[in-house]
């Protein structure tokens, strides 16, 4: 099958590749690049668990083709921290409980990393909403609320600071 | 040993992180910097992709089989039939409940979805391609769809392989659709019971076909080593001990030339007990191309072909008093499981632990019938975040009190109250035949209606439903039995139901503890070592603990029925103590004492009444280089654990719903969940799985079912369809506790992961009828949606 090439940035790296028009976008992060953090759950968009940020827009890359991102500014869990330095939003994932099998953990952070840019102060029904397309088994998400809030507070305060 | 001096007995103690303590989880590291190892992220050089070609029909012959296009296709390396396994003998595979299932559809299919051929091609996207191009010709037979149908003299019959035997690896049978006849109680003092009683209750109450469905679907990576001729499978095991075994013994491939790994899964919940035919393709197909095949399931394939549960047709009946006082239980039940019996249980168990109808109440008589029948629908029947069968049972007598109580007009929380098994009465012989280890059920119950302010709720009800409002109290007060368990009576495969932990201390008192179970999320990682750490007197931060690779970990048979804590937990702190025993003999003999005169203070040994002592840590190395004469060097070891009793979790949950009567929308107002789960090891992660299984309780209760139409098409296996609910439906959970530690177990603890599902259901479907009981209606089927909802009150005339 013949293959197209398409250049973008991930989490602040140019990245330059061949591939295949139909190549998913979960599959091209995962196969091609290594970046094995963004998990597949579903295949139809539903659970989340493939989540990637693209453009200032969360996606569920298992349902975009690596060639749409063409161009594009992508962030995936592996770009989250800041070297070592843990994000808010994975030090309250760590404080609150807010993973168990950790299988949705990633899509779930990378979703809360935009929610908190596009509402930097959610109360915990906005906090539910916007985490809705994130499907978690194992926790009950009362705790990824929790962390989510610690995570908000912990940024408003810093910036609070400045 | 300086700085420790310093610290008081509170710091020291705090220091340590064990038992009680809040201790965050030391696997998260990885997990929120995507850093976990899952199967489908494993990549190993020259590594192949296989997938299935799977059937559209419920119930047909196979005519043939066509993979010539399939086989020109880019990248198809190969197309794998029955007919390939069959000279390997591996196209049917032994079931955990001694029945056979085909690996490959063996000239016929039994249920849709079913595996037929296993595409094996250099990526997934090429094995789809050879999938599309694979040609099966059929002959439909008539499907059977309705367990209620299956012992009809004109059935069609599934199994033709097994039609004319009158067993099928669980005792007589009497039709072939039958699977076992399971009977447990005195049938006729029950019944005499039944005659004799003033008030007697019978209910048809049905547990709807449902899928565990983990975020992460069920996989492989095998890879034969033809140099040594080592199969290393990858896989989303639960119990991956048990898997090599099976593996052993229908490949012929001597257990020391396989290794089974599993690596971070992500959740369990039951449907990663079970073996399955991806798992032995994947294998064989390594075997036959000497290339490493990984097969990973897609949402689909999960939701359809592996491991349901429940699908329990149940009547329930009661036989009580005027003061509502039970004297008798009687249960029959058809079980469906689907078109091999794949169900994964202690073998000696067809209906699992079902006998634990009794419940946390005394009732003197009982008695249970069990019938398994094969339908035309996937194989399964796994403990889905619960023990065996345990969720079926709690489901049913918990609805049953609730019946009762509104037949004899006595407050639901009240007739709990007098049936309720005293404390004194431990430890409690059931008349089913459990010895129930340990209770406080009034206890429970009486905080929990403290909580909630139970008779506030109720004048608000009263107060409601003048006005034509409908609000609903579910209370639920379960019993489990979890742990399994004594080796006497539990076994998989002939393998006794034990588990182990290996304990090694290093010179400078760190230590690596490796156990039998495996992690799916509970956060093993973190409490065992908590459990070490109490016991030894070493930090948890100093302590690892690894599970899941049969090279390194002692034989143990898994996580699944809560039996992590109570049976490997169990050998966790057996094999500490024995390391203990050890260095108070290094200890003595270190400190030129003897050791009666040594006592045991936190993280050292003290000569009693003086302030002489020797740290753990300074044991450690002198455990490796002064040691007293005849004694071995090291200082590590191995328990393995046959628990002498099941353990008896308890709970006793309150459920506040307000339902719409225009719209039938069911809004959970308030869920109060008192558990009793004896010593809390770590009480953030006990939260955290209470949390997590009650959201697994409000999604069966309200909307999780595998529907199937009545030629066999499963409806809505994906997750479209199949209700896993979003942070917004998900209820806000509030958790409170009571300790009753397990008098059998070594540090009292007894499991929490899954009495929230297993109180949580009915909890859920109590509050529901409850908001109609004043219109007489004392059950509805579960799943509770919102349509269903609204025909009931459509045909109240309640939404006019």
């Amino acid at each position: 099958m013949s293959s197209q090439k398409i250049s973008l940035t991930i989490n602040g790296e140019s990245v330059e590749a061949e591939v295949e028009p139909r190549t998913l976008l979960i599959h091209f992060l995962r196969e091609e690049l290594n970046l094995t953090g963004s998990h597949i759950g579903c295949e139809t968009s539903h659970c989340g668990a493939c989540t990637v940020d693209l453009n200032g827009k969360s996606v569920k890359s298992c349902t975009v083709f690596a060639v749409q991102a063409n161009g594009g500014e992508l962030v995936t869990i592996e770009g989250l921290a800041n070297g070592t330095e843990m994000h808010p939003l994975q030090e309250g994932f760590y404080e609150a409980h807010g993973l168990q099998c950790g299988y949705c953990t990633p899509g779930m952070l990378i979703r809360a990393y935009r929610l908190l840019q596009e509402n930097p102060d959610p109360s915990d029904d906005e906090i539910r909403v916007g985490i809705s397309g994130n499907l978690c088994r194992c926790t009950g998400y009362q705790n990824i609320v929790e962390a989510i809030r610690y995570a908000a507070d912990k940024i408003n305060q810093a910036e609070g600071a400045d | 040993m300086s700085d420790a001096q310093e610290m008081t007995l509170e710091e020291r103690e705090a220091s340590i992180g064990g038992i009680g303590t809040a201790r965050k989880r030391k696997e998260d590291a990885r997990f929120i910097r995507g850093q976990g190892n899952y199967v489908d992220d494993i990549k190993l050089p020259g590594m192949l992709h296989g997938d299935f070609v799977r059937s559209s029909h419920a119930h047909a012959l196979i005519k043939s089989i066509n993979s010539e296009e399939a086989l020109k296709v880019e990248g198809v390396l190969a197309v794998i039939t029955a007919k390939d396994l069959e000279p390997l003998s591996l196209h049917w595979m032994p079931t955990l409940a001694g029945d056979m299932a085909a690996v490959l559809a063996d000239k016929k299919v039994h249920f849709q979805n079913q595996e037929i051929a296993f595409v094996v091609a250099t990526d997934r996207y090429a094995a789809t391609d050879g999938i599309q191009k694979v040609v099966v010709e059929y002959e439909a037979l008539p499907p059977l769809i309705d367990p209620k149908t299956a012992l009809d003299d004109d059935a069609p019959i599934i199994r033709d392989d097994v039609a004319d035997n009158d067993e099928v690896g669980q005792g007589k049978r009497h039709h072939p659709n039958h699977i076992f006849e399971w009977q447990v109680g005195d049938k006729e003092a029950t019944d005499a019971a039944f005659e004799a009683a003033d008030i007697t209750i019978s209910e048809d109450i049905a547990y709807p076909r449902c899928h565990p469905s983990p975020i992460e679907t069920c996989g492989c990576v095998a890879s034969m080593d033809a140099t040594n001729g080592k199969l290393t499978v990858y896989g989303t095991f639960q119990a991956p001990h048990v898997v090599r075994t099976i593996v052993s013994l229908i490949t012929s491939i001597e257990e020391n030339k396989i290794r089974i790994v599993s690596p971070d899964v992500g959740g369990g919940f039951g449907n990663k007990v079970g073996a399955y035919p991806g798992y032995i393709c994947a294998a064989a197909a390594s075997i036959v191309t000497g290339h490493p095949v990984k097969w990973i399931e897609s949402r689909i394939d999960n939701l359809s072909t592996t491991a349901f549960a429940r699908d329990y047709h149940m009547t329930g009946e009661l036989a009580a008093d005027k003061d509502g006082k039970i004297l008798a239980v009687r249960a029959k039940v058809l079980a469906d499981h689907g078109a091999f019996n794949t169900h994964a249980q202690p073998m000696k168990w067809p209906a699992g632990f079902f006998n634990i109808i009794t419940g946390s109440y005394d009732i003197p008589v009982g008695h249970v019938k069990v019938d398994g029948v094969y339908t035309n629908k996937a194989p399964g029947g796994v403990a889905y975040r619960c023990s065996f069968r345990v969720t079926e049972a709690a489901y049913l007598i918990e609805r049953l009190i609730d019946i009762l109580a509104q037949k004899t007009g006595i407050d639901k929380a009240e007739i709990r109250m007098r049936n309720f098994v005293q404390p004194e009465q431990f430890p409690y012989n059931s008349c089913l035949g459990w010895e129930y280890d340990s209770g406080d059920y009034p206890t429970a119950l009486k905080t929990a209606l403290k909580a909630v302010d139970y008779d506030g709720l109720r004048k608000e009800q009263a107060e409601k439903r003048e006005k034509g409002e409908l609000m609903g109290i579910g209370v639920a007060t379960f019993t489990e039995i979890v742990g399994a368990g004594p080796v006497r009576n539990c076994d998989i495969v002939g393998l006794g139901m034990f588990d182990s932990c290996e304990i090694r201390v290093h010179p400078t008192g760190s230590v690596i503890a490796r156990l039998g179970t495996k992690s799916t999320g509970q956060g093993h990682e973190t409490t065992f070592a908590q459990i070490i750490a109490t016991e030894l007197g070493i930090p948890s931060d100093n302590i690892t603990v690894e599970e899941g690779d049969t090279d390194t970990a002692p034989y143990g048979l898994g996580t699944y029925g809560s039996r992590s804590t109570p049976v490997a937990g169990a050998a966790t702190a057996r094999a500490a103590r024995k390391i203990r025993a050890k260095a108070k003999k290094i200890a003595a003999h270190v400190l030129e004492v003897t050791e009666q005169d040594l006592e045991w203070e936190i993280d050292r040994f003290k000569v009693a009444g003086s302030d002489v002592s020797i740290t753990m840590k300074d044991i450690a190395m002198a455990a490796y280089s002064n040691i007293p004469e005849g004694m071995e060097h090291g200082l590590e070891t191995t328990d393995y654990y046959d628990p002498p009793n099941f353990t008896y979790p308890f709970g006793a949950y309150i459920c506040v719903v307000d339902i719409d009567r225009f719209t039938g929308d069911v809004k959970v107002r308030r869920f109060y969940a008192l558990d009793d789960c004896g010593t809390r090891i770590n009480p953030m992660v006990i939260d955290g799985q209470i949390h997590g299984g009650l959201t697994e309780a409000f999604a069966i209760a309200m909307g999780q079912e595998i529907v199937y139409d009545e030629t066999g098409n499963v409806l809505g296996a994906s997750l479209m369809d199949y209700f896993l609910p979003s942070a917004v439906e998900t209820p806000e959970w509030e958790t409170d506790f009571t300790v009753t530690p397990c008098p059998h177990h070594p540090i009292g603890a007894k499991g929490i992961g899954e009495s929230p599902n297993v109180g949580g259901v009915p909890a859920f479907s109590n509050a529901i009828v409850d908001a109609f009981a004043h219109l007489d209606v004392t059950h509805m089927p579960m799943p509770h949606t919102q349509g269903k909802v609204w025909k009931l009150l459509n045909e109240l005339g309640l939404n006019k």
